[in-house]
């Protein structure tokens, strides 16, 4: 009877015992991220941005995968930095974020301009993790920093017959070079209803990631609405108005046939010129489905009882 | 007459860039956060200018009385072919991933994707027709009818442009003027009777 010989095992196969020592080590880097993300613990992105301090963790999370800080950062949509979305990454790195005055007027006991320190210091920061529907049908998951607006409001007193709230961005055509353009009536405008302004999920941010907001995300100040189309959350505010009056967003201005002033996340109601049932989550191949208020609908659909969704757009 | 031979090959690959450009991108993860995104807008872009770079092959010769640059037509109006036939891919496959259902309601529904499978329908029977024995078979003449089909292709490539465009009109805008002044050209020449447009049989050898 032939025996063969046991095949060799070239030395190269053999695994460097000072690595294998570490073997739990690599385990557990691996595992990280998975169980920081179940944890609501966000990973500290390599960037730039210093880090905000005293930020509570964890208090609104997602059980699904962060879409990274280097796409949050430079797939933007943000015409005041140019058209395309490489645009404001790029155009935005001389933007002066401070000092920063934000004009709040209108219906309300406390008007005034306030300093960006004295509007966002009384309040906790808090991170929270939301989905953002692009109405171009993409979507990110992205954590937040920031406080919700509510808070904002209620320190200045929203007086009787407030039912709207009116934001506006900078308009400063040397530092954003995308308003030397006539593509929209600058500056732009979005407003809510008094009732979604002042619902829980809608926060004012003041960073991403731990870490300050970067300009081309919205610095230093920007509105999240998050079961509403990604153009309402205004960037760069400089004034909040509370009015009486429903205000005319921007979007609204530009093509009233495509944009509504609800704009809430809706699979059911196309845009004119594309279908808004499915979007692609960024780092995603294949499409996933438009969830009703981009999954919130347990807590905002109360907010359009009885409203005709498909009219109020 | 000044010759085209050497300079053949060389838009042949100049011609390959834009798709060597992606194919490195994908293959190096640097397509953007959006990288379906860009490989449509990039494919979709190329099949349009090249559908211009073509049209204007013709009077490019009556400028400049370049009579051989009439033998890269051929090869610039099949890149407009390819690059299409891989836009309308990565729209049935990387975007749509072979939901026939959703991609008739979008053929249906949407007015630029309309406009688009137009224009892609349209060069199909240009395509078909490049080679030398078709030229042959349909005759000098029919052919040339044939193929004026070329500008109804550009047209509406620059309408499906136009309207899928969210804001900012002026790109499409400056390809609508590229391809009204590439037809004015024409009619000119029409009615002033250019020789060229009378006689203008496709050039046989390429």
């Amino acid at each position: 009877m032939l025996i063969k010989p046991a095949p060799g095992i070239r030395s190269s196969e053999i695994t460097d015992e000072r690595l294998y020592l570490r073997r739990r080590e690599f385990m557990k880097a691996a595992a990280v991220p998975a169980v920081a993300a179940l944890a609501g613990i966000v990973p500290a992105p390599a960037s730039g941005q210093d880090a905000l301090p005293g930020v509570r963790k964890g208090v609104v999370t997602l059980d699904e995968a962060l879409t990274p800080w280097a796409d949050v950062t430079t797939y933007n949509n943000f015409y005041e930095f140019g058209m395309d979305k490489s645009d404001p990454s790029r155009n935005s790195k001389a933007f002066r974020a401070k000092p920063w005055t934000v004009k709040i007027d209108g219906l309300v006991n406390k008007p005034g301009d306030y300093l960006y320190d004295d509007l966002v210091a009384p309040h906790a920061l808090e991170e929270r993790v939301y989905r953002l529907r692009c109405v171009e049908a993409w979507s990110m998951v992205i954590p937040w920093v920031g406080f919700p607006l509510r808070d904002l409001l209620k320190r200045v007193e929203p007086r009787a017959g407030a039912t709207f709230v009116e934001f506006a961005t900078l308009h400063d055509p040397r530092q954003m070079p995308g308003q030397r353009l006539d593509v929209l009536d600058w500056p732009y405008v979005e407003g809510l209803r008094l009732d979604e302004a002042m619902h829980p999920l809608t926060i004012l941010a003041v960073g991403l990631y731990g870490k300050v907001l970067p300009n081309q995300n919205g610095a230093p100040l920007r509105l999240v609405v998050p079961w509403k189309y990604g153009f309402k959350s205004i960037k760069s505010i400089v004034r909040i108005r509370l009015t009486s009056k429903q205000p005319v967003s921007s979007w609204q201005a530009s093509a009233p046939h495509e944009y509504g002033f609800y704009s809430n996340v809706n699979p059911d109601v196309d845009h004119p010129r594309w279908s808004q049932a499915r979007e692609r989550r960024i780092g995603e191949f294949f499409k996933r489905k438009t969830l009703m208020f981009n999954g919130y609908a347990d807590q905002v659909a109360g907010l359009y009882a009885g409203m005709d969704l498909k009219k109020n757009y | 007459m000044r010759g085209v031979s050497p300079i053949k090959p060389l838009v042949f690959a100049a011609a390959l860039g834009p798709l060597l450009y992606l194919a490195l991108g994908a293959w190096q993860g640097s397509l953007g956060a959006n990288p379906i995104e860009t490989i449509t807008r990039s494919t979709g872009i190329w099949t349009l200018r090249f559908l211009l770079i073509t049209l204007a092959v013709t009077p490019l010769r009556w400028l400049t009385g370049w009579n051989a640059i009439m033998r890269l037509r051929r090869m610039l109006g099949l890149f407009a072919f390819a690059y299409g036939s891989l836009h309308l891919m990565t729209y049935v496959w990387l975007d749509q991933f072979f939901d026939w259902a959703a991609i008739a309601k979008d053929v249906v529904k949407r007015p630029f994707i309309t406009a688009g499978v137009s224009a892609f329908a349209v060069l199909i029977p240009l395509a078909a027709t490049s080679t030398a024995g078709m030229i042959r078979r349909l005759g000098g003449r029919n052919w040339r009818r044939l193929h004026r089909l070329a500008y109804v292709a550009a047209a509406l490539g620059v309408v499906h442009y136009w309207w899928l465009v969210k804001l900012d009109t002026r790109p499409p805008r400056n390809y609508a003027m590229l391809l009204a002044g590439l037809l004015a050209v024409r009619l000119v020449a029409f009615f002033r009777g250019h020789p060229s447009e009378r006689r203008g049989l496709p050039v046989r050898k390429s």
